[in-house]
């Protein structure tokens, strides 16, 4: 093992291991990642779309997503960089809502965001209560270093499968692999697996 | 501007810990733009993992991601990188 | 381009706590000494790794701030009150602690004496630190290239290397400090951000082609390197590193 750095401990609150995946440690600040500079879509040109194997494809302007039905979440999050933060407060629209009445043969999803973040998920690690289109964190607008007007939120996935500035979803019958799926991290992302990279 | 941006000097060990050389001082060239800098110089972004991009257009030059035995490096915008032999 | 790539597989070397020394209030410098330490550039940066007791580990990269001088390296760290590495590294570290660190890292952002002048050094803070190296490195081999050092820091308290840098003012190094919080009673000298105006009158003027070295936190740097080449520097000449909240 490498050195020990006397009396060095971090800055790690304590954890609950029920509820800490493998390998990951709580923090009660929220790190701020990103793969580019940040986005700074106006809501006047903001859209957000569902396309490919739909029957219909279906556009909201941010009016439209407002009006739908929304609420508020409180789930814990799993970054693959290590960082858990427990009980962080959302406010979003169930991504339920959004394919409510949609008909589809696909089985994979393409999340895709402005500057050009893709992360892929099944399609149903998507429905069934799981993943919301956030637009509120703690009570206030999501900020856009944080994803904001919008980003998705995928709780029982490694946070990366949460992409920010989230502008639409493409559903499709074969699965394709997204920005940092296709150089080294997990296909699926489990945090309870500690699915992290190619071959976990 | 990112406040949170840094530049290729935050990925030298990175960088030298794979190629063995010291590769801030390489120079590299955008595959979107055509502009030339060394890498020191270029944009990086810290995400899932690392990402490198061009100061001038922002492309995306290159990705790094690393766990504890394996470094997995893709150059999708970077048309040549030149380093002194 | 001077001097040769550095070859070799970067390995972790262990590092031996000779000193720490309070510079400003919330900023030491560390000394070091290294068992086989190969010598460093200036500009040249060290990555260390901390390791807790469990294996929790965390890396930070810190410029060095001292010239080349055998087996003994310093760096100098700002303690951010929420960070994770310089809380330990400034309050905890002791004469006789070990830490894990390699390098030197770096190759764009150095001065080789070799390059000659003039010299203009630019730096936001902590941003300072690789620019005393280049500093001290000239003061070391007696160079008498023209060197000036613009420094912002806050106040007249948080000017890092104070005393250092009065005594090497006027032998061919100038030195011009920024002060953008606050100043002290009968201050005369720059009481504002860094700006293409505050860059021209240092100069030297673009004819001169001086060599340009911007160092700091990232929004200082985007500042002054886009002033540098408005007022008609060559772009090539302008280098620059920028520091992060990389966690502190």
């Amino acid at each position: 093992m490498a050195l020990v750095s006397r009396g060095f401990r971090g800055r790690r609150a304590p954890a609950d291991p029920t509820r800490v995946p493998p390998g990951q440690y709580v923090t009660n600040d929220f790190p701020v990642l990103s793969a580019g500079p940040t986005p700074h879509t106006s809501l006047d040109q903001w859209d957000f779309s569902i396309a490919g194997e739909v029957d219909e494809p279906r556009r909201w302007t941010w009016e439209e997503f407002r009006a739908l039905p929304s609420e508020d979440v409180t789930v814990d999050i799993h970054c693959v960089t290590k960082w858990s933060k427990l009980d962080t407060v959302w406010q979003g629209v169930s991504v339920d809502t959004l394919l409510d009445g949609i008909e589809t043969s696909a089985k994979h999803v393409v999340q895709y965001c402005d500057g050009g973040y893709t992360t892929n998920v099944p399609l149903e690690d998507v429905t069934g209560g799981k993943a919301w289109v956030a637009f509120g964190y703690a009570g206030e607008p999501l900020e856009p270093e944080h994803g904001g007007p919008a980003r998705m939120l995928v709780p029982h996935l490694y946070f990366w499968k949460s992409g920010k500035w989230i502008r639409g979803l493409r559903l499709q019958a074969g699965d394709e692999p997204g920005f940092w799926e296709t150089n080294g991290y997990h296909n699926y992302g489990d945090p309870w697996r500690e699915q992290r990279y190619w071959g976990d | 501007m990112d406040s949170l941006m840094l530049d290729g000097n935050a990925v030298a060990g990175l960088l030298q810990e794979v190629f063995a050389v010291e590769m801030t001082a390489a120079i590299g060239t955008c595959a979107g733009c055509g502009a030339s800098e060394p890498v020191g110089a270029v944009h990086v972004y810290r995400g899932a993992g690392i990402v490198l991009r061009c100061p001038h257009c922002d492309n995306l030059l290159a990705k790094v991601v690393k766990d504890g035995t394996r470094v997995w490096l893709s150059f999708p915008g970077l048309q040549t990188l030149a380093v002194a032999a | 381009m001077a001097g040769t790539a550095l070859l070799g597989r970067l390995t972790w070397q262990i590092a031996e706590v000779v000193d720490v020394v309070a510079e400003t209030p919330r900023v030491k410098t560390i000394a070091f000494d290294v068992p086989g330490w190969p010598g460093h550039r200036a500009g040249q940066h060290v990555d260390i790794r901390l390791t807790a007791e469990d294996g929790y580990q965390a890396e930070r990269s810190y410029s060095i701030a001292s010239a080349p001088d055998g087996e003994r390296l310093e760096l100098t760290v700002e303690r951010l009150d929420d960070g994770e590495v310089s809380p330990y590294l400034t309050d905890e570290l002791r004469a006789g602690d070990q830490i894990e660190l390699r390098g030197p890292v770096g190759g764009y952002f150095v001065w080789e004496p070799s390059q000659g002048g003039p010299v203009l050094l630019a730096g936001g803070g902590s941003g300072v630190v690789p620019l005393m190296a280049m500093v001290r490195l000239r003061a070391a081999i007696s160079g008498d290239v023209e060197m000036r050092l613009l420094l912002s820091s806050r106040g007249w308290d948080d000017v890092i290397y104070r005393d250092e840098l009065e005594r090497l003012n006027g032998d061919s190094l100038t030195v011009v400090h920024a002060l953008t919080r606050s100043q002290p009673p009968g201050w005369t000298g720059f009481a504002r951000r860094v700006d293409a105006e505050m860059l021209a009158e240092v100069g030297p003027s673009p004819a001169e082609r001086p060599h340009v070295y911007v160092c700091g936190p990232t929004p200082f740097v985007e500042v002054v390197a886009e002033a540098f080449v408005q007022l008609g520097h060559d772009p090539r000449q302008v280098k620059t590193e920028r520091f992060g909240p990389t966690g502190g």
